[in-house]
């Protein structure tokens, strides 16, 4: 039985209040649920708040660039597959400086797990809007309000064919576990995109603003209906939570000859000898 | 003028083919088959190509030079042209030297040129005679151009039957016939083919090879498990090498969605515990300044080549310059040691490459293989690689070394700087590293105390170390030499020919730089006093702000008497530079 000491990490330097600290709840009650020990975790993140997440709990850590996360952590699985690794960033960091490796990372359909945290503001910054500010909300860069309109990342998840898009609400730690807990057995990229609100910097979705509106998706939803998840990706007035749409697609880790079925990259032996003969290709 | 080289044939054979047509013609099918055939035969050879960003169409060429001694640059005449279009006879029919001649189809340009130095060699009726298709017509091109030489057609048909193998028997047999009947066309019908290459049926065993290669080979043989890149003109060769050879050796090459991407992914990697590098031009690099950085903060091992290509923004994409050096000492936001290398040939790339790897693992430092266009293409004979010559330790804590460790800090104070680097998920030991500023375990710090001594560690105790290990540059010529050429990475083929040309006037040698940061120190070689003992020292760059002159300049307060740049995308030839430093110092 895992301890929930193990998971015990840095004293949080976020806001009181703040939504990260659910989020960091359900993170280690998952990985305790699931009898996962640090060292067989690597934990990657970029830079925002929700970044400082993996000194908050323990596993190997790689906190990288802001926008940056999916490449490391995609390379790390193809290096060592039995690695499990998850991915960990903000809207901004993932969805604005990192939206590309976003876009193709769905593609690749990597054994990573993406949580975003995404509270639809900056706030490391101080409050400018982020991709997913909802249209007109006024902030100290948007004087007029924000002039474009959201990201939604569970559409585009849909769209891009993601094997598993979650959403998740920061103020039902259960559910969010229940979810954490899913994507960690899903056998592909699976991401989590949790709504948090920011206690400091968004004014306007509190966790008020939440609790009116989201909701848990029931069994009657099948998340392999892509349809159906479009729709639900597109709700307006109220907000499902739950694993929106699920699709099992080839890993490319099966995919790599090299990798595919056999030990790990970082375990298979290497001798320079072997390669000498490459040379006579050259005479 | 004095023109040193108009008789400089008379002391060795001493020629060049060009071959000349549009993007997609077979250039390099003819051009590589040739060259090795050279080779496979006892000569010299030396080869460089010049394209246009283009798939189709256009006006490309190749250029062999072929001689019975080493041969390491290009020569602005040629003695035959073979064109494949009409634009080549256009272009380069002022490119031969008295007695050279253009080779070409009627059939195939649709005209027959009139002159004593043209000779119609039918080589696409040729192989659909003998070979029943076209196809095979660059097969008798080639073997014409042996038989135009005199020289036997057996290293050239061994070599397409071994080049073919792979397609089958049939296609193997009908280029071999392509072929031998060109070869017979040319012996029978060209009696102004006055060429005399000693007919050597089986020379001593030698390679060619171009920097591409090179680099790829000097990779795979120091463990490079993980190669990430997005393909951009020069490095791209790298790139195909690779995925090539990954399926074989076990190395993973993924193609990132952009070049930030690539460079990330060689870290993650670097980070899991295997050997990776990537691979981009300038412009690309320009994109994974970040990454680099990254790379210093954490202290993750990561090699980079970047081929140089003339800028800025995407410049000449197909050409050379060697305008990044400066980029690369300088790129980055924030201080953190880097070892640059800048090999001048193959050779000097194989294992320069291998000291790349050793360094970045040994010190956990970017290293950086700095190249160009012309160093990527050009095919230099190498007389061969020696694998034993090549370093590979594994300084990383595995499983066995971390057994019973009672403790393991990521980046623990030591002695040197350098904190062994342990496999994530080898023990139960964590492995912590963050890009904000960080403590010991590799958390996020921000006091003043623990910053100062990260930037001693990371940096300041690394710098000197890693300075002990770059080697000065070399010297070539008389050791009391009066005037030196001077230069850097893929310059070294010319300027060295160019001191072999100049030396039967001037007491000239050459100082040639391919190891370039840390600067080496001078405890090794003292040369910047042979630079202040020569009279007249000549900084030959393919720049045009001699950026390396500059960085000579900072390190040894040293100062160039005179510079001689080219910047116009194209390489120095050999008759270019020699007349170039003859008018400065004759």
């Amino acid at each position: 039985m895992a301890d929930p000491e193990d998971f015990a990490g840095q004293t949080p330097a976020w806001c009181p209040g703040c939504g990260n600290f659910n989020i960091l709840k359900a993170f280690k009650a998952a990985m305790i649920r699931l009898e996962l020990k640090p060292d067989q975790l690597v934990l990657v993140s970029g830079i925002g708040q929700a970044s400082k997440l993996p000194h908050y709990t323990a596993g190997n850590i790689f906190n990288g660039l802001h926008g940056r996360p999916l490449p490391v952590a995609t390379a790390i699985r193809l290096a060592n597959h039995d690695m499990r690794v998850v991915a960990v960033a903000g809207d901004g960091d993932c969805y604005g400086e990192g939206g590309n490796h976003f876009l193709h990372a769905m593609r690749r359909n990597v054994n990573v797990k993406l949580f975003v945290h995404d509270n639809q503001i900056y706030g490391l910054t101080k409050g400018q809007a982020s991709p997913t500010s909802q249209a007109g909300m006024v902030t100290k860069s948007q004087p007029f309000g924000v002039l474009l309109e959201p990201l939604n990342p569970i559409a585009l998840a849909v769209a891009m064919d993601a094997g598993f898009a979650a959403r998740a609400y920061a103020g039902d730690v259960q559910f969010l576990t229940e979810m954490m807990a899913a994507a960690m057995q899903h056998r592909g990229f699976a991401l989590i995109d949790i709504l948090q609100p920011c206690v400091t910097f968004n004014r306007l979705n509190t966790f008020r603003w939440y609790h009116e509106r989201v909701y848990r998706l029931g069994p009657d939803h099948d998340p392999g209906d892509r349809e159906a998840a479009f729709r639900l990706a597109l709700e307006q007035e109220k907000i499902p939570t739950g694993v929106i749409y699920r699709h099992k697609r080839p890993l490319l880790e099966d995919q790599i000859p090299v990798i595919a079925g056999k030990e790990p990259l970082v375990h298979q032996p290497f001798s320079p000898k072997a390669v000498e003969k490459e040379l006579e290709a050259f005479y | 003028m004095f023109s040193p080289l108009a008789n400089w044939k008379i002391n060795a054979m001493d020629y060049s083919i060009k071959i000349g047509g549009q993007a997609g013609q077979g250039i390099q099918t003819i051009s590589s088959a040739l060259a090795k055939a050279l080779v496979r035969s006892g000569c010299y050879v030396f080869t460089h190509q010049d394209y246009m960003s283009r798939i189709r169409g256009g006006h490309n060429f190749n250029q062999i030079r072929f001689s019975d001694r080493p041969v390491s640059s290009s020569r602005s005449k040629v003695d035959m042209l073979v064109a494949l279009d009409q634009n080549t006879v256009n272009i380069h029919h002022g490119d031969l030297n008295a007695g050279g001649l253009v080779a070409y189809d009627s059939g195939a340009i649709g005209q027959k040129l009139d002159g004593p130095d043209f000779l119609d060699v039918p080589w696409r009726q040729i192989a659909t005679d003998v070979a029943g298709s076209r196809l095979m017509e660059n097969a008798a091109a080639a073997g014409a151009v042996m038989g135009m030489l005199g020289m036997d057609a057996g290293p050239l048909t061994e070599l397409l039957s071994q080049m073919f193998l792979r397609k089958g028997q049939e296609i193997g047999d009908k280029n071999v016939a392509a072929a031998r009947a060109g070869h017979k066309f040319a012996m029978d019908n060209c009696p102004t083919c006055a060429y005399s290459v000693p007919a050597g049926k089986n020379g001593p065993r030698r390679m060619l090879i171009e920097g591409a290669s090179a680099v790829g080979l000097g990779a795979l043989m120091s463990g490079c498990r993980f190669y990430a890149a997005y393909p951009m003109t020069p490095s791209t060769g790298v790139l195909n090498f690779m995925a090539a050879k990954s399926k074989q050796y076990s190395l993973v090459v993924e193609q990132a969605e952009d070049e930030i991407g690539a460079i990330n992914m060689a870290i993650g990697a670097s980070y899991a515990g295997v050997r990776a590098m990537t691979g981009t031009a300038g412009g690309g690099f320009a994109l994974m300044v970040e990454g680099l950085s990254l790379a210093g903060m954490t202290e993750t091992p990561v090699v980079i080549f970047i081929g140089q290509r003339p800028a800025p923004a995407t410049g000449l994409p197909t050409r050379t310059e060697q305008g990044d050096l400066l980029f690369l000492l300088n790129a980055s936001h924030g201080e953190f040691p880097r070892v640059i290398m800048a090999p001048g040939t193959p050779e000097q790339a194989f294992y320069l490459t291998n000291k790349a790897f050793d360094l970045a693992e040994k010190f956990q430092v970017p290293a950086l293989i700095l190249f160009d266009t012309y160093l990527t293409d050009a095919e230099w004979t190498v007389d061969g690689l020696d694998a034993a010559r090549l370093k590979y330790t594994d300084y990383r804590l595995r499983a066995g070394d971390l057994e019973g460790l009672k403790q393991y800090k990521r980046h623990a104070f030591t002695g040197t700087g350098v904190t062994p680097l342990a496999e994530p998920g080898a023990s139960p030991h964590l492995v912590v590293t963050d890009s904000d500023e960080h403590d010991e375990e590799g958390h996020i710090i921000e006091d003043a105390a623990t910053r100062t001594r990260m930037v001693e560690k990371r940096l300041l105790k690394k710098l000197p170390l890693l300075r002990q290990e770059m080697e000065p540059p070399l010297f070539y010529g008389p050791q009391k030499a009066e005037i030196l050429l001077a230069g850097w990475g893929s310059t070294y083929g010319v300027m060295k020919e160019a001191v072999d040309v100049l030396r039967e006037r001037h007491n000239l040698a050459m100082m040639h730089w391919s190891e370039i940061w840390p600067f080496p120190g001078t405890d090794k070689v003292d040369y910047p006093a042979r630079l202040r003992a020569a009279g007249r020292t000549l900084c030959v760059e393919n720049n045009a702000t001699s950026q390396f002159a500059q960085l000579l300049l900072s390190q040894t307060g040293y100062q160039f008497t005179d510079r001689v740049n080219k910047y116009d995308g194209r390489p120095f030839l050999l008759d270019e530079l020699v007349e170039k430093v003859e008018a400065l110092i004759g």
